[in-house]
């Protein structure tokens, strides 16, 4: 872009020995690093505006109570427990834990979604319609694909070595399956020694 | 070119403009990613803040009203017995977060704002029944009775368990149930439910 009139001697009058003529410069500037500059710029504070707006996770836990009569029951067959351990360990079991724990199984965050779909899918087929169904219906605005996973619950289980990243990754997971139903429980002492012993032999 | 360039100038003075630069925080946290889309509340909250190494820290978020921290810190003063000068409760409100147990809370107080920076926080007690957060809760929630306040909770990747559930044991015991947590941002995964529905819903 930079343009030098280069000399051009031709055509001009000889002058006396010794008297140059004087050069004639350009007044145009080169623009393309600070172009150049202005789009870095631009680039940078495009991601950094984006970026830089952080989002909330909501979270509703439940009141202690002491009634067992106000508890959630939930059914058996729908539970799905996930339990979280040292380094992002993941460990899930369908219904209750057996006493021999041979239902127990290891899972990791990128298996345990698959986990979910499945156990759900498994809910939705066994369904059986009842007269609380209508009742479902009725609060999801009408929807009868509502009542069909009512009974899937997933129950977050994170154990004293769990991070609070795994944890809300977890609830994450929840709202990436459409888990209507999820609570965040402490883990037993039983499940606990379970986790351990997995733990133990997987180092 | 000279067009071009101009453009390119005013899309550059708009986003130094339209940026907002976060003050820079005093405790460093790398919130976990969610995909919920809800905003946060800037004002009308509380933030608890859990570092990497588990400490917990409290911070009252209100820009319109500057007089819920002499509320906050009066509450917390008359509850606790700290008998703080008035000095020091004027100190709070350029406070901008409190990470030492009540005992300490006078020595974070008589330095400056602009020095409390330096000093280390241990962070605010909590157990399993909710320790010294508890009151820094229920002076929140009285001061800022009749508004809608939420409970902002902001915790560090690496940080542990058992620390956030003794943060909930705290809001819990102030009847606190519903909270926010604070993630970054991030998009569904794609074949999920969730992706779906947002892909029809667009």
């Amino acid at each position: 872009m930079a343009q030098l009139d280069g000399g051009g001697d031709s055509g001009s009058h000889k002058k006396g020995p010794g008297v140059k003529k004087a050069k004639k410069l350009s007044t145009r500037v080169d623009m393309t690093p600070m172009v150049d500059l202005g789009f870095l710029l631009i680039t940078f504070f495009i991601f950094t505006t984006t970026m830089s707006s952080p989002k909330a996770l909501n979270l509703n836990m439940p009141k202690d109570t002491k009634n067992d009569e106000e508890l959630n029951k939930a059914k058996e067959s729908g539970a799905l427990t996930i339990m979280l351990g040292k380094n992002n360990g993941v460990y899930y079991y369908e219904g209750q834990l057996l006493p021999d724990g041979s239902n127990f199984k290891t899972a990791n965050f990128a298996t345990i979604r698959q986990e979910i779909i499945d156990k759900k899918k498994e809910v939705i087929k066994t369904h059986v319609h009842d007269s609380n169904c209508p009742k479902i219906w009725a609060e999801n605005k009408g929807d009868k694909n509502s009542c069909l996973d009512r009974d899937f619950v997933v129950v977050i289980k994170p154990d004293e070595d769990a991070t609070y990243r795994n944890t809300v990754d977890m609830l994450d997971e929840m709202t990436i399956n459409n888990v209507k139903r999820y609570a965040m429980v402490d883990i037993t002492p039983q499940e606990l020694e379970v986790v351990k012993k997995v733990e133990e032999t997987n180092k | 070119m000279t067009p071009f360039v101009d453009v390119a100038f005013l899309i550059l003075t708009f986003f130094i403009m339209a940026t907002k630069f976060k003050p820079p925080d005093p405790v460093e946290v790398n919130t976990p990613k969610s995909v919920s889309p809800t905003e946060l509340p800037e004002s009308n909250a509380t933030l608890i803040t859990i570092d990497k190494e588990g400490k917990v820290y409290f911070t009252v978020l209100s820009q319109k009203d500057r007089s819920v921290y002499t509320e906050v810190i009066n509450t917390v003063n008359s509850s606790r017995n700290l008998g703080l000068t008035d000095a020091e409760k004027a100190n709070y409100s350029q406070t901008y977060l409190v990470g030492v147990s009540f005992g300490q809370l006078k020595q974070l107080l008589d330095l400056p704002a602009n020095q409390q920076k330096t000093l280390k926080q241990p962070g605010i007690p909590v157990d399993t029944t909710g320790g010294d957060l508890t009151y820094w809760i229920q002076a929140a929630k009285s001061a800022f009775a009749g508004t809608r306040l939420q409970y902002l909770i902001k915790g560090d990747n690496n940080s542990k368990y058992p620390v956030f559930k003794n943060v909930i044991a705290a809001l819990k015991k102030n009847d606190v149930y519903k909270y926010n947590l604070i993630t970054a941002p991030e998009d569904a995964p794609p074949g999920t439910e969730l992706y779906e529905e947002r892909r029809k819903a667009k």
